[in-house]
């Protein structure tokens, strides 16, 4: 993001989280309030990718893994004479993903708590923040129809 | 082929559309053969809307899959795709796997003749500023309330305050269909809110504005609450209470109870399946100020039809689901996800022979509604048998049409006020008075 600009920037979504990166500006006159608000939104974001840049990962790898001993059960070869991918098709991939779904149960219950729990901190401070703002525009304002 | 095109480009759901325009036209009565065939051209080539949005804290799942539905959307505009470039050919058959069919999007989008998709492929790779432009803001409050499914859903409100049996008074229609309508915003609005990581790793929903970064949570949720507010206030001031309450208590079922439920226990589809259930019953409730056996009907049928319509479209999203951590019947109990369907399908075509049983419709209704109940059922027993993606996917384009249809073929059947007071004098007696017949 160019240097001179006073909004916060968000990219592409991540390869492995899928999550969009958000680069924070930091404004120089920042008060403790907005510090508090950014610092949590980056350990916010931090968290989550994390988990799901970790869960997407192990969810391909199982996946791989599923594959491979199902083809080898049925005596196939990872690749076939064209050289393209061999695939299992839906109905069979249905066991890996119900199986996958339960073994994460727990995880996700966890990870939604968590989640939940940050996405209201964060709105709360940024309605705080959003209030303060406005206070003060409007004291400003009060100010200067006074001059 | 440019009528394709066009559906494509104007979103995710076409339905909501032709609901609107169904319901201005069921209003007036005007129901021609011709309407009925574009309808059903419409949804015929409309391959994918994923209407996998369940949710619309009203009717979420009416012709809306409440839940997730951009896979199909996506594929069918592979299918699209792939029709004009023969030598990308791969075979669409139960067997291709999504990563193909994702190897074949990609490929597809390269050599995609549409410029505006383009064009949205690459800007989504570029770093943004997050800063919100006014002239942005409508678009993205549009995707963020869900506009399709809050049209559709005030759609079927209508349909319920149509069907209900006493005059039309058309400035309590429109108060129940703007506060309705507003309810619906605010409820889409929260679930959007709610679901910000698992719509990121969601093929279907990963464009929405939270994810995108196009409007801030706070803004979202500031934006629900001044629609939630006033469409509540509007309907238990404007309409009635009863039908406020109605409204108040789908918002709270569909943000706080379907929407974190869909993550801990499969009976979140019961619970949708209620959510699109209310609101025809709120646009009875508006028009006679209290809960008959036909609100009940009206919000049994959607009801019912929300499982063939979701079931049918979850099948094809189960590797998504499994990744996100959802807890959908067809991942974890896949028998009972097709078993459910059919039931639900069958029991359509016992709630039409209630119908006029409960004096809300003549006998016709049944008997016209037969032919596409039983097809309905017929391709819920072929989903139910089969289990593959095919069969489901049959199921589920055929749901977004009958639906409408069905709403119709009832409007027209609908029992007159004039019908009913022949009925008693002829009978010499009141029939329990369950409505006052009122000459206009």
């Amino acid at each position: 993001p160019p240097a001179h600009s006073h909004n916060d920037w968000i990219g592409p979504p991540d390869k492995h989280s899928n999550l969009r990166p958000v680069i924070f500006y930091v404004p120089p006159e920042e008060s403790p309030l907005e510090r508090r608000l950014r610092e949590a939104r980056q350990e916010a974001q931090a968290c989550d990718q994390r988990f799901w840049a970790r869960h997407n990962r192990t969810f391909h790898q199982e996946k791989e893994e599923f594959i491979y001993s199902r083809l080898k059960a049925k005596g196939l070869e990872m690749r076939d004479e064209t050289g393209q991918k061999a695939t299992l098709n839906a109905e069979e991939m249905a066991d890996f993903y119900k199986d996958f779904l339960s073994k994460n149960f727990r995880k996700h219950m966890q990870y939604n708590r968590d989640w939940y729990k940050r996405n209201f901190t964060i709105t709360f401070l940024m309605g705080q923040v959003a209030l303060v703002r406005a206070l003060k525009w409007l004291r400003w304002k009060k100010k200067n129809v006074g001059n | 082929g440019l009528f394709a095109w066009h559906l494509k480009n104007t979103g995710i759901r076409q339905i909501p559309c032709q609901f609107v325009h169904l319901c201005h036209v069921a209003n007036d009565r005007l129901i021609t053969f011709q309407y009925f065939n574009f309808l059903k051209r419409m949804y015929v080539t409309q391959y994918n809307k994923d209407l996998s949005q369940r949710a619309k804290p009203k009717s979420d799942s009416v012709a809306s899959p409440f839940r997730e539905l951009q896979q199909l959307d996506q594929e069918k505009k592979v299918i699209h795709k792939i029709r004009p470039i023969s030598p990308v050919h791969q075979p669409l058959s139960e067997t291709s796997s999504r990563n193909e069919l994702r190897e074949m999007k990609s490929a597809a989008e390269t050599e995609d003749s549409v410029a505006p998709v383009r064009a949205e492929s690459k800007e989504d790779r570029q770093w943004k500023e997050m800063k919100l432009r006014l002239d942005d803001l409508p678009g993205i409050l549009a995707r963020l309330s869900k506009i399709k499914l809050t049209a559709l859903v005030v759609s079927t409100a209508s349909a319920g305050f149509a069907m209900a049996p006493v005059p039309f008074d058309l400035t309590c229609f429109l108060l129940a269909s703007l506060g309705t309508g507003l309810a619906s915003c605010a409820a889409n609005s929260i679930n959007q809110f709610f679901e910000v990581p698992f719509d990121s790793n969601m093929n279907r929903t990963k464009n929405r504005p939270l994810v995108r970064g196009q409007i801030s949570p706070l803004l979202a949720v500031s934006f629900a609450a001044s629609c939630g507010v006033p469409g509540i206030a509007l309907l238990t001031l404007g309409v009635n209470p009863l039908t406020g309450a109605l409204g108040a208590f789908n918002i709270f079922l569909y943000t706080c109870c379907y929407t974190p439920m869909k993550r801990m226990s499969i009976a979140n589809t019961w619970v949708g399946a209620v959510v699109g259930a209310i609101p025809p019953v709120m646009g009875w409730t508006a028009a006679t100020g209290s809960l008959d056996a036909g609100a009940l009907l009206l919000g049994g049928i959607l009801y019912s039809w929300q499982f063939p319509h979701f079931n049918a479209l979850s099948w094809g999203l189960r590797e998504d689901y499994s990744r996100g951590g959802y807890c959908m019947m067809s991942v974890t109990h896949p028998g009972l996800c097709r078993r459910v369907a059919l039931r639900h399908c069958l029991a359509l075509i016992g709630l039409s022979t209630a119908a006029p049983l409960l004096d809300i419709t003549t006998w016709t209704f049944p008997v016209i509604s037969l032919p596409i109940n039983l097809y309905i059922s017929y391709l819920g027993f072929r989903f139910y048998r089969d289990a593959d993606r095919s069969s489901s996917r049959k199921l589920f384009f055929c749901s977004l049409w009958h639906l409408p249809m069905l709403l119709l073929v009832m409007f027209t059947c609908k029992k007159s006020f004039l019908e009913k007071e022949d009925k008693g004098d002829l009978l010499g007696g009141n029939h329990g008075g369950a409505m006052e017949i009122r000459l206009p």
